[in-house]
């Protein structure tokens, strides 16, 4: 088998749906080699379904082409297509037992009766469901109609299959079963797999190549290995595996400051380039105070079976960390973090963003100030009762304690002030350089974190300033613990 | 007092029993006597060897059987289009079908005639086509609500699926949009035929000289033959039973019953 050629390319491809106007997918590009296992993971509502819908031909994109075997195939509806898929909910006809389902595709080519009879046997030997024939889908279990899915769809023999979340509404055993079972059939088949999953260990586990998505845009296209170790993007860094991500700033040749201290790393990046670093949890150590890069207080200790996570808080900055030594919530301990542990982003922007607390008023807080803005403008569709206690969209009571609030402002509209009491927070200029035609200054706070702050005027190096933000150019994202 | 949930069923029955039981033990007793209160089969022998009534019978059958058709294939790509358009007050135009059967009845017919009359001058020149237009008219809501109903919830991704598996569009109806609204038809074609079978108030607002089962059943009464209409009664019910059974199984949930 030829795994050098490209079996399938989408050449920026742009769905925007005409009923609403959404922009599902934007300038999608991909290749994929025949034989490979690809996988599209990103949130609901990133456009990977969308994706494999117009592979499949049941959506038609809105500009851009798909190319099969080089040639393109945007005007050929699904049933002219090599391609099969199986389906989210399996699909599988009610009023056909299992044999009808599964002759369906050879049906429609009018194939001899006596080739289906033998490729059906095939096929269900192939899924472990040898004699089931004559069943009637709804006597089998999810599983069960799972692999008759996956028969139906393989009986065909298609150039490429399309698996969109086959496994979602499988519990957690007969999923890991079934990831084992699917790759195995993909290495026996030789054919070309799209997969769609939202389940990052999942694409980890099966994949050849995994396209990361968010918001309809391409984030990262790459093996699992590059995907985890060397994330291209925060967003794909919080997505893939666990991670403590901080924003910071590149303080000289391989070293970056942020959290709070400065560690030495292999990226190189030049000075004063804004950065956003990604520690993995199993990558830190816990060392006695004093001797790490910096320091903090353990703030809570989980026994996980394999490790303890332990969450260190350094000031303002939460650091998560898996280790095989417990420690005592309350601790001092000192953390240092090797730097080829340490994978340095360019930072897409210099949007600040840091987490706000919910005070017992439900009210927004930031070091003691409360913010003039209230949780029903942030959480959509949500309403304050008499009690004070807030319904979500759905009339469920929200629990201040379950969820965290993160602020985020851009640069330009934070401006310093030597009033010490007129901002939210207090901090020293940590790092200045010139863009130009304004100065963007690095502020490290009080409550160790680091701002950025754009200002046309020039202030010196360790000059002590307050940081006046005005909320209504704050914006809120909520985030479930 | 002691009060089970079993008790709460007395009411029905006491109903049931009073309205469905009891009348239906009188018509046996009146079918099968005769006017001296003596069991006889001569009401039996006598419906089926009168040409008169079997006339009727075949005549009424006839008339039901064409309504049905009518309305089936007016209701079903009605109800297709309705049900699969990606029309977002879809409901909307569901209630315009509906809506006429809020109106009156005997307005309705009365509306219905003064037009026939209008476009065909006498109404006693069409009566089978009278017939059959009188009664679509009536019925077509009852086959269009199941139908609409069991097509607007056949899940998408099947008919994907039978477009993935290579079947065109035509061969992804036959084999799968058709079958799987067949309860939608059946519960349709059950709640036009058997009306269309027996009313014969459509047919005699419009001043329709047409005779079928319920006007014959009617004229016995009328001439006080209670053991003749009673026999042709128990007729009709036998065959609105056999069919009922051969249609059976349909499922309740296809009537959309919420919509009327």
């Amino acid at each position: 088998m030829d795994r050098t050629e490209n079996i399938i390319e989408l050449k920026n491809i742009t769905k925007i749906f005409d009923d609403d106007g959404f922009t599902a997918v934007d300038n999608f590009n991909l290749e994929v080699k025949r034989g490979e296992f690809v996988t599209f993971l990103g949130p609901s509502g990133c456009g990977k379904t969308t994706t494999l819908r117009m592979i499949a031909g049941f959506d038609v994109p809105t500009s851009g082409d798909i190319l099969l075997n080089g040639k393109s195939i945007i005007g050929l509806p699904p049933y002219k297509r090599p391609i099969n898929t199986v389906f989210q909910r399996y699909a599988l006809f009610p009023h056909m037992n299992i044999y009808n389902n599964i002759a369906f595709g050879l049906r429609q080519k009018k194939t001899p009766e006596e080739e289906i009879r033998r490729r059906v046997r095939k096929v269900l030997d192939l899924v472990d469901l040898e004699g089931f024939e004559g069943r009637s889908v709804s006597t089998l279990s999810g599983g069960q109609q799972q692999r008759i899915a996956i028969a139906r769809a393989l009986i065909n023999e298609p150039e490429i299959l399309l698996l969109d979340e086959p496994l979602g509404a499988l519990d957690l055993k007969m999923r890991k079963e079934m990831q084992l079972e699917l790759k195995a059939m993909h290495d026996k088949l030789g054919i070309t797999f799209i997969y769609v999953t939202h389940d990052q260990e999942e694409a980890l586990t099966m994949s050849d190549k995994i396209v990361v998505m968010n918001e309809g845009k391409t984030q990262q296209i790459g093996t699992p290995e590059d995907i985890y170790n060397e994330p291209a993007t925060a967003f794909v860094a919080d997505f893939i595996g666990e991670s403590n991500i901080f924003s910071g700033v590149m303080t000289g040749k391989l070293r970056a400051r942020f959290c709070g201290g400065e560690f030495l790393c292999v990226d190189d990046f030049p000075e004063g380039t804004h950065i956003t670093a990604v520690v993995r949890p199993e990558d830190v150590e816990i060392v006695p105070a004093g001797t790490g890069i910096i320091s903090g207080v353990v703030d809570s200790v989980i026994f996980k079976g394999m490790h303890y996570e332990i969450t260190v808080l350094s000031g303002r900055n939460e650091m998560v960390i898996q280790t095989v030594n417990s420690a005592r919530p309350g601790d001092r301990v000192g953390l240092r973090v090797d730097p080829e542990n340490i994978h340095i982003i360019q930072a897409e922007d210099h949007t600040n963003s840091f987490p706000v607390d919910i005070n017992s008023a439900h009210r927004l807080e930031y070091n003691g100030h409360t913010l003039d803005t209230s949780l029903t403008r942030i959480i959509k569709g949500s309403k304050r009762l008499e009690n004070g206690s807030i319904l979500d969209a759905n009339g469920e009571v929200i629990d201040p304690a379950r969820i965290r609030i993160q602020a985020s402002i851009q640069p330009e509209d934070i401006e310093m002030t030597d009033d010490q009491d007129a901002g939210l927070v207090q901090g020293t200029i940590s790092n200045l350089i010139y863009l130009g035609d304004h100065y963007s200054y690095v502020i490290h706070t009080e409550l160790e974190q680091d701002f950025v702050v754009y200002d046309e005027d020039l202030w010196n190096m360790d000059d002590r300033v307050s940081l006046l933000m005005p909320v209504e150019k704050m914006t809120f994202t909520l985030r479930k613990k | 007092m002691h009060f089970s949930r079993k008790n709460l069923g007395i009411p029905y029955a006491v109903f049931l029993a009073v309205f469905v039981v009891a009348p239906l033990v009188v018509l046996l007793f009146y079918a099968f006597t005769n006017g001296q209160g003596q069991f006889t089969m001569e009401n039996l022998t006598g419906f089926f060897t009168d040409p008169n009534a079997l006339g009727t019978l075949f005549y009424s059958l006839l008339i039901a059987v064409v309504t049905t058709a009518v309305c089936l294939l007016i209701a079903y790509p009605t109800a297709y289009l309705l049900a699969t358009s990606k029309l977002k007050n879809r409901t909307v135009i569901v209630m315009l079908f509906v809506m006429p059967m809020w109106i009156n009845f005997s307005l309705r017919i009365t509306a219905l005639k003064e037009i026939l009359t209008i476009l065909e001058g006498n109404l006693a020149m069409h009566p089978f086509l009278n017939a059959v237009i009188g009664m679509t008219y009536d019925f077509l809501p009852f086959m269009i609500l199941p139908i609409y109903t069991t097509i607007s919830k056949l899940d998408g991704a099947l008919r994907e699926a039978a477009m993935d598996l290579g079947a065109d569009r035509t061969r992804t109806f036959l084999e799968i949009t058709l079958p799987l609204s067949l309860p939608g038809i059946l519960s349709g074609v059950s709640m036009v035929f058997l009306p269309a079978m027996t009313n014969y108030v459509v047919l005699d607002m419009l001043y329709n000289s047409t005779y079928i089962m319920g006007s014959l059943i009617g004229s016995y009464f009328a001439a006080y033959n209670w053991h003749g209409g009673s026999m042709i009664a128990l007729v009709l019910l036998c065959m609105i039973c056999i069919f009922t059974l051969l249609t059976g199984g349909e499922d309740e949930t296809a009537r959309g019953g919420a919509l009327l």
